[in-house]
């Protein structure tokens, strides 16, 4: 018998089993422990199966989300997992750091009114794809093998999905990725405690399944051109993907102390050289005992706690606006908050002080107040006059937003660019240049992960298209 | 895996290497480097290539042993293997016919001048390599160096071989020799010493170009981990340079930066070592 609205209505939602606060803010382990069996099927029968499904146009990627649901609360995981699946190729991913709450979940019927609360649909996607990793053998059903030749430039979110569209429709497929892991962001950026490294090895395991060749330590526009991959390599078309990581710095005096990092540079160390481990591996990093980390986003969240991981007594998050417009995720910063990471919000460095030994000392911030909204629609915040004030502090993060890495396309002239440098491509993801195809952070600036597999998804349509007219063959049923 | 194929010590601790490399040595051009990494818990290093060849497809590194990772690298022959080769890395060194180039390398930098001797001289320069190190056994690459100059000039501060002095010292001399004015000079070693040919040759507005060495992550701008104050602004050594106007280096940053993880390349040689004697072989 399946429930009726009211039962469902009356079923409060279900929250993620979470490690404790102070256990998990020392070491690397996932926060989340994920829901079992019984959350997942009590949180999934919430769900109204809406006719119109308002979350499925919240979902960049449109997954049938009362669909897969409806299949949870049946208890066929099998089934959910092949609805997901067929929309969403990194559910894993995704069903852990999509912004859902701007997204699926905003749009959700539950969370409308003062008390409403939307289905957990990133928690079920999770669940999900968890369960497929350890239960199914996901052999995906290959198109016969057309041995026309695709490359694909970077292994981020973007990368990976493009990828595994174009094996899937039989092309012969090559990453090339600079890195000597591939994964992007998801390996070198977002850490183990939000997005452990066993989720993304199984997706570019699949991959490697699918005939899918990933070649690493190969930059494009230095170990190759894209010229030389089209005309002498022996590739029909390029998806370019090789995201946005350009650190900015704030310009201001002190940046080149010691002790001075970009987000980049020190999640990369913890994360891809995994320096949380030194001296086991090699890589260095500077352990702070009072860290400031500069920014409001998913980067100066990540670092912040793993500052506070690596051993920091005082963890500082300092944002120039306030709480409302921090542009990260909901659950970053409820689990910062948790990790008793110090927030000094409305406020703004002026210059990062040095002690005699040029290793950090301090930085001294102004505080803000918000004023008129700006051209974001976000009230912009203005200094505070005379409010000057030092925050002592032996290492500081800069987590103030990346730009367009400018070494692939400097060394590719004639690929048209808009005026931030980003790749500009039409409604399929072609550029200007005939064969390449470009999507993810290099067009949109630092976007999201769901959005950059969704530029991966079009293009990978686009680019089948293209190279199946290219060499005459007829466009798969 | 990346394959040596060859292997020779050059000095008691630099030892150049022959590597299987493809796809960078296709491409690889002067004044270019990779970026290396020994096992799964290796660091990232970068070395300068001091030749490649596209037929054979390999590249060519010298390498000084100075910490953990280079010890370690030196402690591979033939038929061992790289677990990572990344590059070409850097931009090529821009290179003019100017007349008479003159060359300074001191230690390791030793190998970075190499094979900008070896292209300056292939597009017709006069070449004078200057290498120098404290004592004699710090001397490298002299033989080397001779194949692809003009003229060799070796120093040492105690004068236990050729010129008693600094290779500072050598360049006063040279540059005050009416008969062959200095066009240009290259120059790669330590920052004390990069900074003293500096002072010599800005009241001269002799153009000297030196290749940095700041600490570095990927190698392609996305960390800045190796950034350099050049003229008053911030660049990133691994793709805007690593060759910069020597004129406009901000030395003194650069010298700190570079000393920020002394403790813990300290406690990683220690470790290295204890684990070497436990084993009963010699680091
Ligand atoms: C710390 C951090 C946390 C984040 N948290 C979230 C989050 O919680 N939720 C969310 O949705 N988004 C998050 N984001 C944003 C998200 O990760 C990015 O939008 C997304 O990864 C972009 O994907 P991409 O495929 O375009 O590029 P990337 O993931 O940046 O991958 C690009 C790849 O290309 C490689 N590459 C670069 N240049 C070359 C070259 N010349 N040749 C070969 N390879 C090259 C790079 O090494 C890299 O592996 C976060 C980002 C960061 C940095
Ligand atoms: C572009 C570039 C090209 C280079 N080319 C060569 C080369 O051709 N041959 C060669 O032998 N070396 C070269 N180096 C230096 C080489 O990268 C370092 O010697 C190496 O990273 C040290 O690693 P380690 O673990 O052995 O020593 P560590 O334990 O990391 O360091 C030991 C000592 O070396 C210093 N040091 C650390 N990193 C560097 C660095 N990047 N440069 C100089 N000193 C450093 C430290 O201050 C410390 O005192 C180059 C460096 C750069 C940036
Ligand atoms: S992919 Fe993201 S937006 Fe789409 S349903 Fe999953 S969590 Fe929601
Ligand atoms: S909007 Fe919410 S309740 Fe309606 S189908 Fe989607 S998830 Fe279910
Ligand atoms: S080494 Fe990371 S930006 Fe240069």
């Amino acid at each position: 018998m399946p429930l009726t609205n009211k039962e469902r209505m009356a079923i409060s939602r279900q929250s993620m089993p979470e490690r404790e606060a102070n256990v998990r803010n020392r070491d690397f382990n996932e926060v989340n422990i994920g829901f079992d069996g019984g959350l997942a099927q009590t949180e999934s029968e919430r769900c109204l199966q809406c006719k119109d499904g308002k979350c499925v146009e919240g979902c960049p990627v449109g997954i049938d989300i009362p669909a897969f649901l409806d299949k949870i609360a049946a208890g066929d995981m099998r089934g959910a997992a092949t609805i997901l699946l067929s929309a969403n190729s990194l559910p894993g991913i995704t069903g852990r750091v999509c912004p859902q709450e701007e997204q699926c979940e905003q749009v959700c019927v539950r969370a409308k009114g003062k008390n409403g609360k939307p289905v957990a649909v990133g928690h079920l996607e999770r669940y999900i794809a968890d369960w497929a990793r350890e239960n199914l053998d996901m052999k995906t059903l290959l198109a016969p093998a057309t041995g026309i030749r695709v490359a694909v430039v970077g292994s981020g979110p973007a990368g990976l999905t493009c990828a595994g569209e174009l094996a899937k429709k039989g092309h012969d497929v090559t990453i090339f990725e600079a890195l000597h892991m591939p994964g992007g962001v998801l390996t070198y950026g977002i850490p183990e405690f939000r997005l452990p490294n066993k989720v993304i090895d199984a997706e570019v395991d699949r991959l490697r399944q699918m005939g899918v060749k990933i070649i690493c330590n190969v930059v494009v526009g230095r170990t190759f051109t894209i010229d030389e991959l089209l005309h002498e390599e022996g590739f029909s078309a390029i998806f370019i993907a090789n995201g946005a990581g350009l650190p900015m710095f704030m310009n201001i005096p002190g940046e080149n102390l010691k002790g001075v990092y970009s987000a980049n540079e020190y999640l990369t160390r913890s994360n891809l050289m995994r320096a949380y481990d030194f001296p086991e591996v090699d890589t260095p990093i500077v352990r702070g005992n009072r860290v400031v980390v500069v920014g409001g986003g998913n980067v100066a969240m990540d670092s912040v706690r793993t500052a506070k991981r690596l051993g920091a007594q005082e963890a500082i998050l300092v944002y120039r606006r306030s709480r409302e417009e921090m542009p990260a995720r909901v659950e970053e910063v409820h689990h910062a908050e948790e990790e008793e990471i110090i927030f000094k919000l409305l406020t703004n460095p002026v210059r990062i002080l040095g002690a005699p030994d040029k290793w950090v000392r301090g930085i001294e911030c102004v505080r803000m107040e918000l004023g008129e909204p700006d051209d974001s629609g976000r009230r912009r915040p203005v200094v505070v006059k005379g409010s000057e004030f030092v925050i002592d502090c032996d290492l500081v993060i800069m987590a103030i937003g990346t730009r367009a890495n400018p070494l692939l396309t400097q060394a590719t002239p004639d690929l048209k660019l808009n005026k931030w440098g980003y790749i500009e491509i039409d409604e399929t993801g072609a550029t200007s240049k005939p064969g390449v195809f470009a999507g993810g952070d290099i067009v949109r600036g630092a976007a999201t992960v769901i959005l950059a597999m969704g530029d991966g998804k079009r293009a990978g349509a686009a680019i089948d298209t293209y190279v199946r007219t290219k060499h005459g063959l007829p466009a798969l049923p | 895996m990346f394959p040596i194929l060859d292997t020779k010590w050059l000095a008691s601790d630099v030892k150049w290497f022959r590597i299987a490399a493809p796809l960078v040595a296709k491409h690889r051009q002067p004044g270019q480097f990779v970026i290396l990494r020994l096992g799964e818990t290796g660091e990232r290093i970068p070395l300068t290539m001091a030749a490649a060849d596209a037929q054979t497809g390999t590249i060519e590194l010298i390498v000084k042993a100075i910490g953990k990772t280079t010890r370690l690298l030196c402690g591979k022959e033939k038929g061992d293997a790289i677990t990572d080769v990344m590059g070409p890395l850097g931009k090529p060194t821009e290179m003019h016919k100017v007349g008479h180039a003159v060359l300074v390398g001191g230690g390791v930098g030793t190998a970075v001048i190499y094979p900008l001797a070896k292209a300056l001289k292939d597009i017709g320069c006069h070449v004078t390599s200057i290498t120098g190190g404290r004592t004699k056994e710090l001397v490298v690459l002299e033989e080397e160096l001779k194949k692809v100059s003009d003229r060799v000039l070796a120093t040492t501060d105690d004068g236990s071989y050729g010129f008693k002095g600094t290779v500072a010292d050598m360049l006063t001399k040279l540059m005050g020799d009416q008969e062959r004015p200095i066009g240009a000079i290259y120059c790669a070693g330590p920052v004390p010493m990069m900074r003293a040919i500096c002072e010599l040759t800005r009241p001269h507005k002799i153009p000297t170009i030196v290749s940095l060495n700041p600490i570095m992550v990927d190698g392609t701008g996305m960390c800045g981990g190796c950034r350099v104050t050049i003229g008053g602004k911030t660049q990133f050594a691994c793709v805007d340079g690593p060759e910069f106007d020597g004129h406009l280096v901000d030395y003194a940053e650069l010298a700190d930066r570079l000393t920020a993880y002394r403790p813990q390349e300290k406690i990683a040689l220690e470790r290295m070592e204890h684990e070497c004697k436990l084993a009963g072989v010699k680091a």
